[in-house]
Protein backbone atom coordinates (compact mmCIF):
# COMPACT_ATOMS: atom_id res chain seq x y z
CA UNK A 1 0.00 0.00 0.00
CA UNK A 2 1.29 3.46 -0.93
CA UNK A 3 2.25 5.85 1.87
CA UNK A 4 -0.38 8.62 2.23
CA UNK A 5 2.56 10.98 1.69
CA UNK A 6 2.57 10.10 -2.01
CA UNK A 7 0.06 11.84 -4.24
CA UNK A 8 -0.29 9.95 -7.48
CA UNK A 9 -0.45 12.75 -10.02
CA UNK A 10 2.02 13.70 -12.73
CA UNK A 11 4.56 14.71 -11.69
CA UNK A 12 4.16 12.72 -8.51
CA UNK A 13 3.95 14.92 -5.40
CA UNK A 14 5.52 13.71 -2.17
CA UNK A 15 4.98 15.18 1.30
CA UNK A 16 8.39 15.60 2.87
CA UNK A 17 7.89 17.79 5.95
CA UNK A 18 4.73 18.33 7.98
CA UNK A 19 3.48 21.82 8.79
CA UNK A 20 4.72 21.64 12.36
CA UNK A 21 8.17 20.51 11.24
CA UNK A 22 8.38 23.43 8.83
CA UNK A 23 7.21 25.91 11.46
CA UNK A 24 9.75 24.48 13.89
CA UNK A 25 12.50 24.68 11.26
CA UNK A 26 11.80 28.31 10.36
CA UNK A 27 11.57 29.46 13.98
CA UNK A 28 14.91 27.78 14.48
CA UNK A 29 16.32 29.33 11.31
CA UNK A 30 15.16 32.85 12.21
CA UNK A 31 16.63 32.77 15.69
CA UNK A 32 19.76 30.99 14.55
CA UNK A 33 20.48 33.79 12.10
CA UNK A 34 19.79 36.36 14.83
CA UNK A 35 22.12 34.36 17.08
CA UNK A 36 24.88 34.32 14.46
CA UNK A 37 24.60 38.03 13.66
CA UNK A 38 24.50 39.14 17.30
CA UNK A 39 27.32 36.76 18.19
CA UNK A 40 29.52 37.93 15.33
CA UNK A 41 29.28 41.42 16.84
CA UNK A 42 31.55 40.27 19.68
CA UNK A 43 33.52 37.89 17.51
CA UNK A 44 35.86 40.41 15.95
CA UNK A 45 36.20 44.19 15.65
CA UNK A 46 35.57 43.73 11.90
CA UNK A 47 32.05 42.45 12.60
CA UNK A 48 31.19 44.70 15.56
CA UNK A 49 29.02 46.85 13.25
CA UNK A 50 26.48 43.99 13.20
CA UNK A 51 25.53 45.02 16.75
CA UNK A 52 23.75 47.93 15.05
CA UNK A 53 21.09 45.48 13.82
CA UNK A 54 20.08 44.92 17.43
CA UNK A 55 20.20 48.51 18.59
CA UNK A 56 23.83 48.64 19.69
CA UNK A 57 26.40 46.52 21.47
CA UNK A 58 24.70 46.51 24.86
CA UNK A 59 21.43 45.28 23.35
CA UNK A 60 23.23 42.65 21.26
CA UNK A 61 25.01 41.46 24.43
CA UNK A 62 21.68 41.27 26.26
CA UNK A 63 19.76 39.53 23.42
CA UNK A 64 22.38 37.03 22.22
CA UNK A 65 22.03 34.57 25.13
CA UNK A 66 18.24 34.66 24.88
CA UNK A 67 18.46 33.86 21.16
CA UNK A 68 20.67 30.98 22.21
CA UNK A 69 18.06 29.70 24.66
CA UNK A 70 15.34 29.91 22.00
CA UNK A 71 17.52 28.11 19.44
CA UNK A 72 18.40 25.38 21.93
CA UNK A 73 14.78 24.71 22.83
CA UNK A 74 13.59 24.90 19.23
CA UNK A 75 16.44 22.66 18.09
CA UNK A 76 15.55 20.15 20.77
CA UNK A 77 12.11 19.70 19.15
CA UNK A 78 13.71 19.62 15.71
CA UNK A 79 16.15 17.01 16.96
CA UNK A 80 13.39 14.62 17.96
CA UNK A 81 11.57 15.21 14.67
CA UNK A 82 14.66 14.43 12.60
CA UNK A 83 16.69 11.96 14.65
CA UNK A 84 14.81 8.89 13.39
CA UNK A 85 16.04 9.42 9.83
CA UNK A 86 19.57 10.33 10.81
CA UNK A 87 21.02 7.05 12.03
CA UNK A 88 24.34 6.34 10.34
CA UNK A 89 24.17 3.41 7.89
CA UNK A 90 26.83 1.55 5.90
CA UNK A 91 25.48 3.21 2.74
CA UNK A 92 26.36 6.59 4.30
CA UNK A 93 29.97 5.54 4.69
CA UNK A 94 30.01 4.44 1.04
CA UNK A 95 28.43 7.80 0.08
CA UNK A 96 31.19 9.66 1.93
CA UNK A 97 33.88 7.71 0.09
CA UNK A 98 32.95 9.25 -3.24
CA UNK A 99 33.18 13.04 -2.75
CA UNK A 100 33.73 13.56 -6.49
CA UNK A 101 30.29 12.15 -7.33
CA UNK A 102 28.71 14.07 -4.43
CA UNK A 103 30.10 17.41 -5.54
CA UNK A 104 29.29 16.90 -9.21
CA UNK A 105 25.75 15.71 -8.41
CA UNK A 106 26.37 12.32 -10.01
CA UNK A 107 24.01 10.47 -7.71
CA UNK A 108 23.82 7.40 -9.94
CA UNK A 109 27.36 6.67 -8.75
CA UNK A 110 26.28 6.87 -5.10
CA UNK A 111 24.29 4.50 -2.89
CA UNK A 112 20.60 5.36 -2.82
CA UNK A 113 19.91 7.77 0.03
CA UNK A 114 17.14 7.43 2.57
CA UNK A 115 15.23 10.47 3.80
CA UNK A 116 18.62 12.05 4.53
CA UNK A 117 21.89 11.49 2.73
CA UNK A 118 25.21 11.26 4.56
CA UNK A 119 25.95 14.96 4.09
CA UNK A 120 22.63 15.92 5.68
CA UNK A 121 23.29 13.52 8.54
CA UNK A 122 26.66 15.15 9.15
CA UNK A 123 24.99 18.57 9.21
CA UNK A 124 22.39 17.22 11.65
CA UNK A 125 24.84 15.59 14.05
CA UNK A 126 27.46 18.34 13.93
CA UNK A 127 24.79 20.99 14.63
CA UNK A 128 23.52 18.86 17.51
CA UNK A 129 27.00 18.60 19.02
CA UNK A 130 27.86 22.24 18.41
CA UNK A 131 24.62 23.50 19.93
CA UNK A 132 25.24 21.39 23.04
CA UNK A 133 28.77 22.79 23.30
CA UNK A 134 27.61 26.35 22.71
CA UNK A 135 24.72 26.32 25.17
CA UNK A 136 26.95 24.73 27.84
CA UNK A 137 29.80 27.21 27.38
CA UNK A 138 27.32 30.02 26.74
CA UNK A 139 25.67 29.58 30.12
CA UNK A 140 29.12 29.69 31.76
CA UNK A 141 29.81 33.11 30.20
CA UNK A 142 26.28 34.51 30.63
CA UNK A 143 27.50 36.86 33.32
CA UNK A 144 24.20 38.53 34.02
CA UNK A 145 22.81 35.41 35.67
CA UNK A 146 25.60 32.89 36.03
CA UNK A 147 28.76 34.87 36.79
CA UNK A 148 28.96 33.55 40.34
CA UNK A 149 28.93 29.85 39.48
CA UNK A 150 32.28 29.39 37.73
CA UNK A 151 35.82 30.66 38.17
CA UNK A 152 37.43 33.15 35.81
CA UNK A 153 39.77 30.37 34.56
CA UNK A 154 36.76 28.25 33.55
CA UNK A 155 35.15 31.27 31.87
CA UNK A 156 38.31 31.95 29.85
CA UNK A 157 38.27 28.42 28.49
CA UNK A 158 34.51 28.59 27.92
CA UNK A 159 34.67 31.75 25.87
CA UNK A 160 37.39 30.27 23.65
CA UNK A 161 35.51 26.98 23.14
CA UNK A 162 32.33 28.97 22.46
CA UNK A 163 34.07 30.97 19.72
CA UNK A 164 35.62 27.90 18.07
CA UNK A 165 32.28 26.03 18.14
CA UNK A 166 30.55 29.12 16.72
CA UNK A 167 33.03 29.28 13.85
CA UNK A 168 32.34 25.63 13.06
CA UNK A 169 28.56 26.09 13.37
CA UNK A 170 28.56 29.06 11.01
CA UNK A 171 30.48 27.04 8.42
CA UNK A 172 28.02 24.14 8.83
CA UNK A 173 25.17 26.64 8.39
CA UNK A 174 26.74 27.99 5.19
CA UNK A 175 27.04 24.44 3.84
CA UNK A 176 23.43 23.70 4.82
CA UNK A 177 22.08 26.84 3.10
CA UNK A 178 24.23 26.32 0.01
CA UNK A 179 23.10 22.71 -0.40
CA UNK A 180 19.47 23.87 -0.25
CA UNK A 181 20.15 26.49 -2.93
CA UNK A 182 22.13 24.12 -5.14
CA UNK A 183 19.67 21.24 -5.11
CA UNK A 184 16.56 22.74 -6.68
CA UNK A 185 13.35 21.73 -5.00
CA UNK A 186 14.91 21.47 -1.54
CA UNK A 187 13.75 24.88 -0.36
CA UNK A 188 10.22 23.96 -1.50
CA UNK A 189 10.43 20.91 0.74
CA UNK A 190 10.74 23.24 3.72
CA UNK A 191 8.27 25.90 2.50
CA UNK A 192 5.36 24.04 0.87
CA UNK A 193 6.39 20.78 2.51
CA UNK A 194 6.26 18.96 -0.83
CA UNK A 195 8.76 17.70 -3.36
CA UNK A 196 8.21 16.12 -6.76
CA UNK A 197 8.59 12.43 -7.29
CA UNK A 198 11.51 13.19 -9.61
CA UNK A 199 13.31 15.08 -6.86
CA UNK A 200 12.81 12.19 -4.47
CA UNK A 201 13.87 9.67 -7.15
CA UNK A 202 17.01 11.62 -7.94
CA UNK A 203 18.18 12.56 -4.46
CA UNK A 204 16.48 10.24 -1.96
CA UNK A 205 15.59 7.15 -3.94
CA UNK A 206 15.61 4.78 -0.99
CA UNK A 207 13.23 7.09 0.86
CA UNK A 208 10.90 7.13 -2.17
CA UNK A 209 11.03 3.34 -2.44
CA UNK A 210 10.21 3.07 1.28
CA UNK A 211 7.25 5.41 0.89
CA UNK A 212 6.01 3.47 -2.11
CA UNK A 213 6.26 0.37 0.07
CA UNK A 214 4.01 2.04 2.61
CA UNK A 215 6.34 3.78 5.06
CA UNK A 216 5.05 6.92 6.81
CA UNK A 217 7.61 9.45 8.10
CA UNK A 218 7.63 9.97 11.85
CA UNK A 219 6.79 13.68 11.76
CA UNK A 220 3.66 13.25 9.63
CA UNK A 221 0.32 13.90 11.33
CA UNK A 222 -1.45 10.71 12.31
CA UNK A 223 -4.20 9.81 9.88
CA UNK B 1 58.89 62.54 53.26
CA UNK B 2 57.83 62.48 49.65
CA UNK B 3 56.93 66.01 48.53
CA UNK B 4 53.13 66.13 48.46
CA UNK B 5 51.32 67.20 45.32
CA UNK B 6 50.33 70.87 45.24
CA UNK B 7 46.74 71.83 45.94
CA UNK B 8 44.51 72.24 42.90
CA UNK B 9 44.48 75.55 41.05
CA UNK B 10 41.38 77.69 41.46
CA UNK B 11 41.22 78.71 37.81
CA UNK B 12 40.01 76.42 35.00
CA UNK B 13 42.81 74.20 33.76
CA UNK B 14 42.98 72.51 30.37
CA UNK B 15 43.36 68.71 30.66
CA UNK B 16 46.92 67.52 30.19
CA UNK B 17 45.89 64.48 28.23
CA UNK B 18 42.85 63.31 26.35
CA UNK B 19 41.64 61.35 23.32
CA UNK B 20 44.69 62.51 21.32
CA UNK B 21 47.00 60.67 23.71
CA UNK B 22 45.72 57.15 23.26
CA UNK B 23 48.24 54.37 23.06
CA UNK B 24 45.68 51.60 22.77
CA UNK B 25 41.93 51.51 22.20
CA UNK B 26 39.90 48.33 22.58
CA UNK B 27 38.76 46.61 19.35
CA UNK B 28 40.30 49.42 17.29
CA UNK B 29 43.61 50.39 15.82
CA UNK B 30 45.05 53.72 16.87
CA UNK B 31 48.23 55.41 15.82
CA UNK B 32 49.86 56.44 19.06
CA UNK B 33 51.19 59.99 19.15
CA UNK B 34 54.89 60.28 18.28
CA UNK B 35 55.66 61.68 21.71
CA UNK B 36 54.67 59.53 24.66
CA UNK B 37 53.67 61.42 27.81
CA UNK B 38 55.73 60.88 30.92
CA UNK B 39 54.55 57.67 32.50
CA UNK B 40 52.83 58.11 35.83
CA UNK B 41 52.54 55.62 38.65
CA UNK B 42 51.03 55.15 42.06
CA UNK B 43 53.28 53.54 44.62
CA UNK B 44 51.64 51.67 47.49
CA UNK B 45 54.07 51.02 50.31
CA UNK B 46 52.60 48.18 52.29
CA UNK B 47 55.08 48.64 55.13
CA UNK B 48 53.64 52.08 55.82
CA UNK B 49 49.96 51.21 55.59
CA UNK B 50 48.04 51.39 58.86
CA UNK B 51 44.78 50.02 57.42
CA UNK B 52 42.73 53.14 58.13
CA UNK B 53 40.78 52.88 54.86
CA UNK B 54 40.98 56.62 54.25
CA UNK B 55 41.90 55.68 50.66
CA UNK B 56 38.68 53.66 50.28
CA UNK B 57 36.62 56.53 51.61
CA UNK B 58 38.40 59.11 49.48
CA UNK B 59 37.92 56.94 46.39
CA UNK B 60 34.21 56.53 47.02
CA UNK B 61 33.88 60.21 47.81
CA UNK B 62 35.68 61.50 44.72
CA UNK B 63 34.09 59.00 42.35
CA UNK B 64 30.65 59.34 43.96
CA UNK B 65 30.40 55.63 44.73
CA UNK B 66 27.96 54.35 47.29
CA UNK B 67 28.46 50.63 47.74
CA UNK B 68 25.59 48.81 49.43
CA UNK B 69 25.85 48.21 53.17
CA UNK B 70 27.47 44.80 53.45
CA UNK B 71 27.85 42.12 56.08
CA UNK B 72 30.48 41.86 58.77
CA UNK B 73 32.21 38.58 58.15
CA UNK B 74 34.57 38.72 61.06
CA UNK B 75 37.53 40.66 59.69
CA UNK B 76 38.43 44.25 59.12
CA UNK B 77 38.05 43.93 55.37
CA UNK B 78 34.94 45.77 54.33
CA UNK B 79 33.25 45.22 51.93
CA UNK B 80 34.38 41.65 51.40
CA UNK B 81 35.38 42.15 47.77
CA UNK B 82 35.78 44.76 45.06
CA UNK B 83 32.42 45.86 43.70
CA UNK B 84 31.17 47.84 40.71
CA UNK B 85 30.97 50.71 43.19
CA UNK B 86 34.02 49.85 45.30
CA UNK B 87 37.08 50.36 43.13
CA UNK B 88 39.69 49.97 45.82
CA UNK B 89 39.70 47.67 48.81
CA UNK B 90 42.07 47.08 51.69
CA UNK B 91 42.62 43.37 51.89
CA UNK B 92 43.67 42.14 55.34
CA UNK B 93 45.76 39.02 55.82
CA UNK B 94 47.10 37.63 59.09
CA UNK B 95 50.35 35.81 58.54
CA UNK B 96 52.34 33.83 61.05
CA UNK B 97 55.92 34.44 59.94
CA UNK B 98 57.64 31.09 60.52
CA UNK B 99 61.12 32.68 60.62
CA UNK B 100 60.45 35.28 63.28
CA UNK B 101 57.43 33.80 65.00
CA UNK B 102 55.76 37.18 64.60
CA UNK B 103 52.14 37.52 63.62
CA UNK B 104 52.19 39.97 60.75
CA UNK B 105 49.16 41.91 59.71
CA UNK B 106 49.49 42.33 55.97
CA UNK B 107 47.27 44.98 54.44
CA UNK B 108 47.19 45.43 50.71
CA UNK B 109 45.21 48.10 48.95
CA UNK B 110 43.75 46.20 46.02
CA UNK B 111 42.55 47.79 42.79
CA UNK B 112 43.43 48.19 39.15
CA UNK B 113 47.17 47.88 38.49
CA UNK B 114 47.07 49.86 35.22
CA UNK B 115 49.16 47.30 33.36
CA UNK B 116 51.44 48.39 30.57
CA UNK B 117 49.98 45.43 28.63
CA UNK B 118 46.35 45.45 29.81
CA UNK B 119 44.53 42.11 29.53
CA UNK B 120 41.14 43.78 29.92
CA UNK B 121 41.75 45.96 26.88
CA UNK B 122 43.00 43.01 24.87
CA UNK B 123 39.86 41.00 25.65
CA UNK B 124 37.36 43.84 25.11
CA UNK B 125 35.17 43.46 21.97
CA UNK B 126 33.59 46.94 22.11
CA UNK B 127 35.46 49.65 20.20
CA UNK B 128 36.72 52.32 22.57
CA UNK B 129 35.24 50.87 25.76
CA UNK B 130 38.75 50.53 27.22
CA UNK B 131 41.55 52.94 26.42
CA UNK B 132 45.14 53.32 27.48
CA UNK B 133 46.70 56.76 27.56
CA UNK B 134 50.37 57.25 26.77
CA UNK B 135 50.98 58.13 30.41
CA UNK B 136 50.02 54.55 31.28
CA UNK B 137 46.50 55.06 32.66
CA UNK B 138 44.02 52.39 31.59
CA UNK B 139 40.51 53.77 31.62
CA UNK B 140 37.04 52.35 31.00
CA UNK B 141 34.83 54.58 28.82
CA UNK B 142 31.39 53.59 30.06
CA UNK B 143 29.40 54.99 27.15
CA UNK B 144 31.13 52.48 24.84
CA UNK B 145 30.91 49.57 27.29
CA UNK B 146 28.43 46.83 26.42
CA UNK B 147 28.70 44.98 29.73
CA UNK B 148 29.81 41.64 28.27
CA UNK B 149 32.35 40.90 31.00
CA UNK B 150 35.21 39.97 28.66
CA UNK B 151 37.48 42.39 30.56
CA UNK B 152 36.89 40.31 33.68
CA UNK B 153 38.24 37.29 31.79
CA UNK B 154 41.18 39.23 30.36
CA UNK B 155 42.39 40.71 33.65
CA UNK B 156 45.18 38.76 35.40
CA UNK B 157 44.38 40.50 38.72
CA UNK B 158 40.60 39.92 38.91
CA UNK B 159 39.75 43.61 39.12
CA UNK B 160 36.87 44.69 36.83
CA UNK B 161 33.34 44.28 38.13
CA UNK B 162 30.14 44.50 36.08
CA UNK B 163 27.32 46.54 37.56
CA UNK B 164 24.06 44.63 37.88
CA UNK B 165 22.12 47.86 37.49
CA UNK B 166 23.93 49.79 34.74
CA UNK B 167 25.52 46.72 33.05
CA UNK B 168 28.81 48.56 32.71
CA UNK B 169 32.28 47.40 33.73
CA UNK B 170 33.84 49.47 36.50
CA UNK B 171 37.27 49.78 38.07
CA UNK B 172 39.82 52.29 39.40
CA UNK B 173 40.53 55.04 36.86
CA UNK B 174 43.75 56.10 38.60
CA UNK B 175 41.68 59.26 38.98
CA UNK B 176 42.38 60.10 35.34
CA UNK B 177 40.19 63.18 35.75
CA UNK B 178 42.34 64.46 38.64
CA UNK B 179 45.64 63.49 37.03
CA UNK B 180 44.60 65.34 33.85
CA UNK B 181 44.64 68.61 35.80
CA UNK B 182 47.86 67.95 37.68
CA UNK B 183 46.39 66.32 40.75
CA UNK B 184 47.16 62.93 42.19
CA UNK B 185 44.60 60.19 42.81
CA UNK B 186 42.13 60.80 45.63
CA UNK B 187 43.47 57.81 47.59
CA UNK B 188 47.01 59.20 47.54
CA UNK B 189 45.73 62.59 48.62
CA UNK B 190 43.89 61.08 51.58
CA UNK B 191 46.59 58.69 52.79
CA UNK B 192 47.79 59.95 56.19
CA UNK B 193 51.07 57.99 56.24
CA UNK B 194 52.25 58.38 52.65
CA UNK B 195 51.75 54.70 52.13
CA UNK B 196 50.33 55.86 48.81
CA UNK B 197 52.36 58.28 46.76
CA UNK B 198 51.92 59.37 43.18
CA UNK B 199 54.25 60.80 40.56
CA UNK B 200 56.15 59.84 37.45
CA UNK B 201 56.93 56.17 37.13
CA UNK B 202 60.68 56.88 37.28
CA UNK B 203 60.32 58.95 40.45
CA UNK B 204 58.18 56.23 42.02
CA UNK B 205 60.79 53.59 41.25
CA UNK B 206 63.51 55.78 42.77
CA UNK B 207 61.40 56.47 45.83
CA UNK B 208 60.63 52.77 46.12
CA UNK B 209 64.28 51.79 45.99
CA UNK B 210 64.96 54.07 48.98
CA UNK B 211 62.06 52.43 50.80
CA UNK B 212 63.31 48.95 49.94
CA UNK B 213 66.80 49.79 51.23
CA UNK B 214 65.26 51.10 54.44
CA UNK B 215 63.21 47.92 54.89
CA UNK B 216 66.26 45.74 54.24
CA UNK B 217 68.20 47.64 56.88
CA UNK B 218 65.38 46.83 59.28
CA UNK B 219 65.59 43.09 58.72
CA UNK B 220 63.21 42.58 55.80
CA UNK B 221 65.84 40.90 53.66
CA UNK B 222 63.40 40.10 50.88
CA UNK B 223 61.81 43.52 50.61
CA UNK B 224 61.31 44.65 47.06
CA UNK B 225 59.29 46.48 44.45
CA UNK B 226 56.33 44.78 42.75
CA UNK B 227 56.27 45.93 39.12
CA UNK B 228 55.54 42.63 37.37
CA UNK B 229 57.28 42.16 34.02
CA UNK B 230 54.72 39.60 32.82
CA UNK B 231 52.27 42.41 32.05
CA UNK B 232 54.99 44.82 30.90
CA UNK B 233 55.15 46.48 34.32
CA UNK B 234 52.30 48.27 36.03
CA UNK B 235 51.39 51.85 36.79
CA UNK B 236 50.35 50.90 40.28
CA UNK B 237 53.28 49.36 42.13
CA UNK B 238 53.74 47.94 45.58
CA UNK B 239 56.64 48.04 48.00
CA UNK B 240 56.39 44.59 49.59
CA UNK B 241 58.29 43.69 52.77
CA UNK B 242 58.18 40.07 51.54
CA UNK B 243 58.57 40.57 47.81
CA UNK B 244 59.73 36.96 47.40
CA UNK B 245 56.21 35.82 48.34
CA UNK B 246 53.71 38.27 46.83
CA UNK B 247 50.93 35.69 47.22
CA UNK B 248 51.07 36.31 51.00
CA UNK B 249 49.35 39.60 50.34
CA UNK B 250 45.83 38.31 49.70
CA UNK B 251 46.99 36.23 46.74
CA UNK B 252 48.77 38.93 44.81
CA UNK B 253 49.95 36.89 41.78
CA UNK B 254 53.69 36.17 41.81
CA UNK B 255 54.00 36.30 38.03
CA UNK B 256 50.86 37.78 36.48
CA UNK B 257 50.45 37.33 32.74
CA UNK B 258 47.58 37.64 30.34
CA UNK B 259 46.26 34.07 30.16
CA UNK B 260 47.40 32.40 26.91
CA UNK B 261 43.77 31.37 26.28
CA UNK B 262 42.92 35.07 25.93
CA UNK B 263 45.66 35.41 23.33
CA UNK B 264 44.34 32.46 21.32
CA UNK B 265 40.79 33.74 21.59
CA UNK B 266 41.51 37.35 20.65
CA UNK B 267 44.47 36.93 18.33
CA UNK B 268 44.75 35.90 14.71
CA UNK B 269 42.39 32.97 15.31
CA UNK B 270 39.36 35.20 14.83
CA UNK B 271 40.64 36.60 11.56
CA UNK B 272 41.28 33.01 10.42
CA UNK B 273 37.73 32.12 11.51
CA UNK B 274 36.22 34.96 9.48
CA UNK B 275 38.44 33.88 6.58
CA UNK B 276 37.17 30.30 6.84
CA UNK B 277 33.56 31.54 6.79
CA UNK B 278 34.23 33.72 3.75
CA UNK B 279 35.99 30.80 2.06
CA UNK B 280 32.96 28.57 2.65
CA UNK B 281 30.72 31.14 0.94
CA UNK B 282 33.21 31.56 -1.91
CA UNK B 283 33.45 27.78 -2.37
CA UNK B 284 29.66 27.68 -2.69
CA UNK B 285 29.61 30.45 -5.28
CA UNK B 286 32.37 28.83 -7.33
CA UNK B 287 30.73 25.41 -7.09
CA UNK B 288 27.45 26.85 -8.33
CA UNK B 289 29.16 28.66 -11.20
CA UNK B 290 30.92 25.48 -12.24
CA UNK B 291 28.11 22.94 -11.78
CA UNK B 292 24.95 24.99 -12.01
CA UNK B 293 21.84 23.97 -10.14
CA UNK B 294 21.14 20.34 -9.45
CA UNK B 295 17.72 19.79 -11.06
CA UNK B 296 15.49 16.74 -11.23
CA UNK B 297 14.92 15.93 -14.91
CA UNK B 298 11.84 14.91 -16.83
CA UNK B 299 13.28 11.40 -16.87
CA UNK B 300 13.48 11.40 -13.05
CA UNK B 301 9.81 12.37 -12.92
CA UNK B 302 8.87 9.55 -15.32
CA UNK B 303 10.86 7.02 -13.31
CA UNK B 304 9.23 8.16 -10.09
CA UNK B 305 5.83 7.91 -11.71
CA UNK B 306 6.44 4.39 -12.95
CA UNK B 307 7.75 3.35 -9.52
CA UNK B 308 4.57 4.68 -7.90
CA UNK B 309 2.31 3.20 -10.60
CA UNK B 310 4.06 -0.15 -10.27
CA UNK B 311 3.04 -0.30 -6.63
CA UNK B 312 -0.58 0.64 -7.15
Amino acid sequence: MLSPQIHDSYPVAVDRYSGLTRLNHWINAFFFVALVLSGLAFYSPYTYFLSGLFGGGANARMLHPWFGVIVTISFLFLFFRFVGGNGWKPRDTAWMKNPGAVLSGDEEALPEAGKYNAGQKIVFWSMTMLIIIMIATGLVIWDQYFAAYTSIEVKRAAVLIHSVAATAAIIVLIIHIYAAIWVWGSIGAMTSGRVTGGWAWRHHRKWLRDLVAGRVDGDMPKA
Amino acid sequence: MFPPLPNPPTQTTAPKFGPADLMRRSASTVTPPAQRQTEVAKLIDISKCIGCKACQVACNEWNELTPPIGDNFGVYQNPSDLLPDQWTLMRFTEWDNPQTGNLEWLIRKDGCMHCEDPGCLKACPAPGAIVQYTNGIVDFISENCIGCGYCVKGCPFNIPRISKTTHKAKKCTLCSDRVAVGQGPACAKACPTQAIVFGTKDDMKKWASGRVDDLKSRGFANAGLYDPAGVGGTHVMYVLPHADQPQLYANLPADPKIDPLVGVWKGKGKVAGLGAMALAVLAGVLHYLKNGPEVATEEDERKAKSLVDGAV
